[in-house]
């Protein structure tokens, strides 16, 4: 059961018979969370949404100004810029990932000799993906003088500086990401082992081929898990900040086309100290999010199938 | 036929696994190159070793290396603690207690899941620097005090139901309160699930960057990621090969927590989604 599936059936499920209620020792339980949504979590939030509306370098205490930040949000080139990288990144890299995930974990299903082998292989980069280690190391081996132009050499094509030229730079750090596809593609090994083998069976003995199988027996059964990992990896995905950060310097070029949201976001707080803004910058974020999330639920209802 | 098949695939697999962790093997190969050849070849054949990067590149900045290694220790460390005490207490709660609001409470430690730190790190950044925490550990350590990892709360909760009952009930009886029933009972069984948390908090600090890179801005603080993001920067052209040493360096502890607890990890990921 997946956080998500939770959410669904906290939401469908409507209290059972009345039990004791033990409020004080849940509270007493519940301190440290308490103060953990208090003054770290939903706290803040609520915090920047006011300083959405002011003026604030962290020096002098912050200035209302109305909706100035949002009135320069329509005409920051910048942001701009860092909203169609950032809506590149996660709809080209998200789809991508996943796919290799979903087409890994059907290759390794079910009994395959060296299973165990294969995962581990396939799940270490995702430890290492976030890492500014791995960051360098891709930083290098798309250079111009990189691992990656040395191996093209050696079948005769010129290749090019990946990170230096602004219109393939945003692709390797796709590249990246979708080389991270280990965590949802062992999500999606623990989806498959829940599918019953009779089902398979069953089909086969009436004749469908595996084909038909995949499409009639394990999209449907498997969907509220490919539904979770879209979710997760698109949230996870707007969320990028190191690489670029260190495959830039910072920057977020060559000419902002690294430029994600969050090291704009970055740049903005803590290189300008323009916290207002930041502020506004922040809650724009948690809509796009948001928003994104909540299309996802509602197409789901189009194309996740629940068994209960 | 089915042979033909099944040999088709592990070729494939094999390759794949092979290319996918090639850029990593080329890395180590290349920390123990010379700098000077390290862009020549994209082969992983070493002609000898040049250990040497790494004594150079151990102290290439301010500070030793593993100065920098022993502050993202104490940072790894306070937060698995903090994590480990503050999460399993809530999970306890929300798994075991009835109380007023629960199921909404619930469903909000949920959504604070999916909830990206860059949306509260302005207002963060503002209170901790109010309090002069900022050049501190305490920024990243205080809110793993306080249950922010929601997931972990969320992967205990799940642990905790699955214990029978009658373990808690059979306590009562024998007058145990709540708080002698979670450290007797609940905590020694819930070990696996405190495995994971352990192994995802430790990776997860130790390469954490964003919250790092705000809160220490003084080369003293500085823990792995932003020391080494400041090696990059200070490196011009001609020492690759110590910084490549230093990479390698800051990766042996996640190959390690790897290896030890990759059962708890594979598992831990499968129950939660978490990554």
């Amino acid at each position: 059961m997946t956080a998500l599936g939770e959410l669904q059936r906290l939401r469908a499920s409507r209290g059972g018979p009345p039990r004791k209620r033990e409020n004080k020792a849940a509270f007493l339980f519940l301190l440290p969370w308490f103060a953990g949504l208090l003054l770290i979590t939903a706290g803040p939030i609520a915090v920047s949404l006011v300083l959405g509306f002011t003026d604030y370098n962290l020096i002098q205490p912050p200035e209302f100004n109305g909706l100035d930040n949002f009135n320069r949000m329509l005409s920051d080139e910048r942001l701009h810029s860092a909203l169609r990288v950032t809506f590149t990144y996660v709809l080209v890299s998200v789809p991508l990932q996943l796919a290799c995930a979903l087409g890994l974990a059907l290759l390794l299903d079910r009994g395959l000799r060296g299973l165990s082998f294969y995962r581990s292989a396939f799940y270490l980069p995702s430890l290492l993906g976030s890492s500014v280690a791995i960051a360098v190391l891709w930083q290098q081996i798309f250079g111009a003088e990189g691992m990656v132009n040395q191996v093209l050499g050696l079948i005769g094509v010129q290749g090019r500086g990946w990170i230096s030229d602004p219109s393939t730079a945003l692709s390797t750090l796709i590249v990246l990401n979708v080389w991270t596809f280990g965590a949802p593609m062992v999500i999606f090994l623990a989806g498959l082992r829940q599918i019953p083998v009779m089902y398979y069976e069953a089909a086969a003995v009436d004749g469908a081929n595996r084909w038909t199988q995949f499409r009639k027996i394990t999209v449907p059964l498997l969907s509220p898990i490919i539904f979770f990992n879209l979710v997760l990896q698109v949230i996870h995905a707007f969320q990028s900040f190191t690489q670029a950060f260190v495959v830039s310097g910072g920057s977020g070029g060559p000419s902002d086309s690294t430029l994600f949201y969050t090291l704009y976001l970055y740049q903005r707080g803590f290189n300008n100290f323009d916290m207002g803004y930041a502020s506004a910058l922040a809650w724009l974020l948690l809509v796009i999010i948001a928003g994104f999330t909540a299309v996802n639920f509602w197409a789901a209802k189009r194309w996740v199938f629940y068994d209960d | 036929m089915t042979n033909l098949r099944a040999v088709l695939r592990h070729a494939f697999l094999l390759l794949l696994a092979v290319v996918m962790l090639y850029p990593v093997l080329w890395m180590v190969v290349s920390s123990l190159r010379p700098s000077n050849e390290i862009f020549r070849t994209p082969g992983l054949v070493l002609d000898g070793l040049q250990v040497q990067n790494y004594s150079l590149g151990w102290d290439a900045l301010a500070a030793p290396f593993g100065h920098y290694m022993v502050n993202s220790a104490i940072v790894v460390l306070g937060a698995i603690i903090g994590n480990l005490v503050s999460c399993s207490m809530a999970a306890y709660a929300f798994a075991r207690l009835e109380f007023t609001g629960k199921r909404i409470w619930f469903a909000i430690m949920l959504g604070t899941i999916m909830l990206p730190i860059h949306v509260i790190i302005v207002p963060q950044y503002i209170m901790f620097s109010q309090v002069g925490w900022v050049n501190t550990f305490l920024p990243l350590i205080i809110p793993k005090m306080l249950a922010t990892d929601a997931f972990f709360v969320f992967l205990m909760v799940q642990f905790i139901r699955a214990l029978p009952r009658e373990l808690d009930e059979a306590a009562r009886i024998d007058g145990a309160g709540h708080p002698r029933i979670f450290l007797r009972i609940i905590l020694p069984l819930m070990v696996p699930a405190l495995a994971t948390t352990t192994i995802f908090t430790f990776i997860w600090t130790w390469n954490d960057f964003f919250s790092q890179l705000i809160y220490l801005t003084d080369p003293d603080m500085y823990t792995v990621p932003v020391a080494l993001r400041s090696f990059v920067d200070a490196t011009v052209d001609t020492s690759w090969g110590s910084m490549f040493a230093m990479s390698v360096v800051s990766l042996v502890p996640i190959f390690l927590a790897f290896l030890i607890g990759q059962r708890y990890l594979i598992r831990g990921i499968a129950t939660t989604g978490i990554k």
